[in-house]
C-alpha cells in the first residue's frame, strides 16, 4: 500500500493525467482509503480548474509586438523591393514606433484598401479583447444564454454554435465594432488559446469558401454564409483555426 | 548552427511559425521575470535568437522551442539579479507549511484572477516555472523536464510543491478574508 508522502507527490500526475496505468490505480486506491489525501486531490482539482478558467495568461503589449514584428521583418522587404529596402532601414534605425509603421506597410502591401482596413479592425478588437480582460459581456458556455443576449442589440441575432464536443469551449459574447458597424463577437477557447469570431450581416445570402490569412502574428478565417458574414482569429495555428471554421460551419450546416 | 538571418524565405516562414506564440512567450517572460520591462527585452532578444537559429528547429513543437530559448535568455542576462542562484536545493525546502487544518467542508473560495496571479508569482523561481508552463502554456512533464533540464520525476515533486504552496496561501488568504 502506498504511504501518504508517496501518494502526495503522485497525485500530481494523476491530476495532469501523466501516470502510468499501474500507479494511476495505486494512487486512486491510497486515496479512496485516506480522508486527507481525498481532501487534498479535490483541492488541487478545484485550483487547477480555477487557474487554468482564469487569465494567468496575459497579452503582449503592442508596442512589444510591433517591435519584434520590424525587426525580424526587416529582411523581407530588402529582397522584395530594393526600393523600399532603403527606406525600411532608415526605419529600423529610426523609433519603435516607425519601425512599426514600416512593419505594416510590409505586411499590408499585398492587399486591398478594404481588405486591410478590415483586417486591422479585427486586429484592433482582438487585441483589445485580451488586453482589456474585456472578452465577454456575457459569459456562459450555454448557446441558449449567448444567442438570446445578442438579441436586440443587434439587427440579427448571430448564431452560436455549441463546439465543446469538437473541443472549442464557449466563453461568451459581446458588441464590437469592425469597419464602424457594431458587430456580435463570439469567444471560444482551446486550451491557452482564444478564437474572436466575428460576425456581420452580408450582403450576400450565398457561402464564401473560407479565406486563411496571417495578419500581424495573428491567424485569421474569413468567409460568409447564410446572410452573415465571419470572421475567426487567433494565436492558435493555422490549421487548428481552419479546423474551427470546418466545425463551426457543420454546426452551422447541421442547424445545432 | 545560425542561418542567414537576411533570407527573406527563411524569415516567413519564421515570422508564421513563431509571432502566433509572442502572448505565450511574453507570459512566461513575465512570470520567469516579474518585471515588465524586464520581460519585454528578453522576449524581443528571445525572437531575435530564434531566428538566428531557426535551422536548429526540426519542425514539430514550436512553443517547448520558443520557451528554451526564452528560459536560457532570461537565465543569460537576468542570473545576478533576478534568476537566482539564490535558488532552494531542491531537498533543503522544507516540507511547504501545511494549513494545521483544512477549512471542514474542504471546499477552496474562488478567487479573482488578480489574487490568483500574485500567489503564483510569490512562488520561488523554480516552482514558479513549473507551474506556469504546466497550468499556462499547458506543456507536459517531458516538455517541462527537457526544458528546464532535470528528470520527469523533478518535475512532478516540483509541481507537487509549487501547488501545495498555492493551496497553503490560498487557504490563508481565505482565513483572513474570514
Amino acid at each position: 500500500m502506498m504511504t501518504c508522502d508517496e501518494a502526495k507527490v503522485l497525485l500530481h500526475g494523476l491530476i495532469d493525467g501523466e501516470l502510468d496505468m499501474a500507479s494511476a490505480r495505486g494512487v486512486e486506491a491510497h486515496v479512496a482509503g485516506c480522508e486527507q489525501c481525498a481532501t487534498e486531490l479535490r483541492q488541487f482539482r478545484e485550483m487547477r480548474h480555477a487557474m487554468t478558467g482564469t487569465s494567468l495568461r496575459l497579452a503582449a503589449p503592442a508596442a512589444l509586438r510591433s517591435r519584434i514584428e520590424a525587426a525580424i521583418s526587416v529582411p523581407v522587404a530588402r529582397a522584395s523591393q530594393p526600393s523600399r529596402r532603403f527606406l525600411l532601414r532608415g526605419f529600423a534605425f529610426g523609433t519603435a514606433l516607425s519601425a512599426a509603421a514600416a512593419a505594416s506597410v510590409v505586411l499590408f502591401v499585398t492587399r486591398s484598401g478594404e481588405d486591410e482596413r478590415l483586417l486591422g479592425d479585427v486586429v484592433s478588437a482582438h487585441r483589445r479583447s485580451l488586453q482589456a480582460e474585456h472578452l465577454a459581456d456575457v459569459r456562459s458556455t450555454d448557446q441558449q444564454v449567448v444567442r438570446p443576449w445578442f438579441s436586440g442589440k443587434l439587427a440579427v441575432a448571430p448564431p452560436v454554435i455549441d463546439l465543446a464536443a469538437q473541443g472549442f469551449t464557449l466563453v461568451g459574447g459581446r458588441l464590437d465594432t469592425i469597419d464602424g458597424k457594431p458587430v456580435a463577437a463570439i469567444v471560444y477557447r482551446r486550451g491557452v488559446h482564444v478564437i474572436n469570431l466575428f460576425v456581420g450581416a452580408s450582403a450576400n445570402a450565398g457561402h464564401t469558401a473560407a479565406l486563411g490569412e496571417a495578419v500581424q502574428g495573428f491567424n485569421t478565417q474569413r468567409w460568409s454564409d447564410q446572410g452573415f458574414r465571419f470572421i475567426a482569429i487567433s494565436d492558435m495555428g493555422a490549421d487548428e483555426l481552419r479546423d474551427f471554421h470546418i466545425q463551426f460551419e457543420t454546426g452551422l450546416r447541421a442547424g445545432a | 548552427m545560425v542561418g542567414d538571418v537576411h533570407d527573406p524565405e527563411r524569415a516567413r516562414r519564421f515570422r508564421e511559425a513563431a509571432l502566433p506564440h509572442l502572448d505565450e512567450v511574453y507570459t512566461l517572460a513575465r512570470y520567469l521575470l516579474r518585471n515588465a520591462a524586464d520581460a519585454d527585452d528578453a522576449v524581443q532578444e528571445c525572437y531575435l535568437r530564434a531566428l538566428k537559429h531557426f535551422d536548429t528547429f526540426r519542425g514539430g513543437a514550436m512553443r517547448p522551442w520558443l520557451f528554451a530559448i526564452l528560459r536560457n535568455t532570461c537565465r543569460a542576462t537576468y542570473t545576478p539579479r533576478r534568476f537566482a542562484d539564490q535558488e532552494l536545493a531542491e531537498d533543503a525546502v522544507p516540507l511547504w507549511s501545511e494549513p494545521q487544518e483544512t477549512p471542514e467542508a474542504g471546499i477552496l473560495r474562488r478567487r479573482d484572477e488578480q489574487s490568483i496571479r500574485n500567489m503564483v508569482s510569490a512562488l520561488p523561481d523554480q516552482f514558479r516555472e513549473a507551474i506556469v508552463l504546466r497550468e499556462v502554456n499547458d506543456l507536459s512533464y517531458n516538455e517541462i523536464a527537457e526544458i528546464a533540464g532535470v528528470p520527469v520525476g523533478t518535475v512532478m515533486s516540483r509541481l507537487a510543491r509549487a501547488r501545495s504552496m498555492l493551496r497553503a496561501a490560498w487557504l490563508s488568504a481565505e482565513e483572513k478574508a474570514q
